[in-house]
């Protein structure tokens, strides 16, 4: 019977994670929970069709909403009450002059300072346009530090924090090699070494000392972003791994990290590779497909880790939008509906979090092979055959 | 359609906040974390590779030890056998110079045995001569009338007295 006594803790445990994720996935549950009884109340006056059809709309709206980025920080709609933190509006006017402003005073369509959200259906919808003296709309140089960039910036702060906690755990014992890291600084310093020792190093080959930080960075600050963007709550929840900039500036530092440490040989095979010479001289078919490679290295990355990232948020939502879309079926199925979502829900969420680790892997890793197929020596063997 | 198309201001705030936390990361955090693994591993190496050395020593002179152990056994029953073969040539040397002692002194003695006897016989000799000188005086005195049977019985007594003292 001691078998059940050592298992005892274990399944306690267990049982309190489910309990954790279903409060998490619940959590999760309060926001949309908001959202709609605004739109049900609004609807009351309405025909029922009408509401239905409202309601089914406000689910596509609430997963753009939230996979889209917007100007202030959407918490929560209680009673129609939005509950949001105002986030700094930057903009820089036909005239050329800078304005800086809260986004609250953009709400509920307000023009402030000459500017206003674009309604829907408009020219840029969503984005703050300014009216010129003409009448005309124009959109304005943008730079507002909008949901996601407020979220890059958290995230980036919660990153540096943790990374230099760890090398200051170092500096606090002068750099000793008698101080061994246990726990969290542990945790992290063996992740770290995971990466260089199973990619950088294998993958990049011999001078991997000299990209490894770009690449550490690199993993670190998508795994931190995809695990933000799957906290529901304030300081996370940002879409930011799952919008096209951020993952497009990656992309765009690895290819220069690629292409601008490149050595003879990477260049060489591009422009004149090892194939018969009709190939490449008269009409340059070759280096024509190698330099579509150059390009399509980043955008397979690019659209990869937003891609992932996106599809796994829009699912979970989507999940979660289950209970509110079963409210008109009926009590009985509503109940099976929320157990089932809540269900799924926990299920997507730990998904996520592998993906969340996989997709800073892959992306750690693609760049890792590119920069060592972009650093690779001349074999003799391989020229004349 | 705007989800893929990247916003300009937001590329702006990721390239910033992606280099912000590029530099202070490949500058403050990594290295050191990776650079203390490395001194880490490296000491781990050269202390096992020290450890290794220092067994290859210990075994060195163990052996050392063992050899000496030998060498030092071997000489001794080499000494010891030495002492033996030493012990035995002095018995030896000592019993010839017993032997070649007593042979002398054998010697010593037989010649002066022999002296003693030619003394001996000389003066018998001698006295046999006066004895013989006296007989024949003696004799001449008393029978000095054939030369020639007085003769003949000189030489008969001389003769016999010869005889009489080499036996």
């Amino acid at each position: 019977m001691t078998n059940r006594v050592q298992y005892l803790p274990r399944v306690l445990c267990t049982l309190l994670l489910l309990l954790l994720g279903v409060v998490w996935a619940d959590v999760r549950a309060e926001e949309p929970t908001g959202g709609s009884v605004a739109v049900v109340e609004s609807a009351d006056s309405e025909a029922s069709e009408v509401a239905e059809a409202e309601e089914k709309l406000d689910v596509v709206g609430l997963i753009f909403d939230h996979i889209n980025d917007s100007y202030s920080w959407h918490i929560a709609t209680v009673n129609g009450h939005h509950i949001e933190i105002p986030l700094l509006c930057i903009v820089r006017s036909a005239e050329g002059k800078w304005h800086a402003f809260s986004s609250a005073h953009l709400a509920h369509g307000h023009t402030y300072e000459g500017f206003s959200i674009a309604p829907e259906g408009a020219k840029w919808e969503g984005k703050i346009v300014g009216s010129a003296a003409d009448g005309t709309t124009y959109r304005p140089i943008d730079l507002s530090i909008t949901k996601n960039a407020a979220g890059l910036l958290i995230n980036s702060l919660l990153l540096v924090t943790i990374i230099l906690g760890v090398a200051g755990w170092y500096r606090r014992r002068n750099y000793s090699i008698h101080a061994i890291p246990r726990g969290f600084v542990g945790a992290v310093e063996m992740l770290v070494m995971s990466l260089e020792d199973d990619i950088i190093r294998p993958s990049v080959g011999k001078d991997y000392k000299r990209y490894s930080p770009y690449l550490l960075t690199a993993f670190f600050f998508i795994f931190t972003n995809n695990l933000m963007g799957l906290v529901p709550i304030f300081p996370g929840g940002a879409n930011t791994t799952g919008n096209i900039a951020v993952t497009l500036v990656m992309a765009l530092a690895t290819m220069f990290a690629v292409n601008v440490f490149g050595n003879k040989e990477y260049w060489k095979e591009i422009l004149w590779p090892d194939v018969p010479v009709w190939m490449k001289f008269p009409i340059p078919l070759m280096p024509v497909i190698e330099l579509f490679g150059v390009i399509s290295k980043p955008f397979a990355l690019t659209v990869r880790l937003f891609a992932n990232i996106l599809a796994g948020h829009t699912v979970i939502l989507a999940l979660t939008c289950l209970v509110f879309i079963s409210v008109s079926m009926g009590t009985t199925m509503n109940i099976v509906m929320t157990i089932f979502s809540v269900l799924l829900s926990v299920f997507m969420l730990v998904l996520e979090i592998l993906v969340a680790y996989i997709q800073a892997y892959v992306f750690t890793m693609l760049s890792s092979v590119f920069i060592g197929l972009s650093r690779k020596e001349h074999h003799a063997a391989h020229k004349k055959h | 359609m705007s989800l893929l198309t990247p916003d300009l201001g937001l590329l702006f705030w990721m390239l910033l906040s992606f280099l912000l936390v590029f530099g202070a990361l490949a500058k403050f955090g990594f290295p050191i974390i990776t650079g203390m693994v490395d001194k880490r591993r490296e000491h781990i190496s050269s202390a096992l590779a020290e450890a290794d050395k220092a067994r290859e020593r210990i075994e060195n002179v163990e052996q050392e030890a063992r050899k000496m152990m030998d060498e030092a056994t071997r000489r001794s029953s080499e000494i010891l056998s030495a002492a033996v073969a030493e012990s035995q040539q002095i018995v030896d040397s000592a019993r010839e110079r017993a032997d070649a002692d007593a042979a002398a002194r054998i010697e010593a003695a037989k010649s002066r045995i022999a002296i003693e006897k030619e003394k001996a016989l000389g003066e018998m000799r001698a006295t046999v001569a006066t004895l013989s000188v006296d007989v024949a005086e003696k004799i001449l005195r008393s029978k000095l009338s054939t030369e020639e049977g007085d003769k003949a019985l000189i030489d008969r007594l001389v003769e016999e007295a010869e005889k009489r003292a080499e036996r």
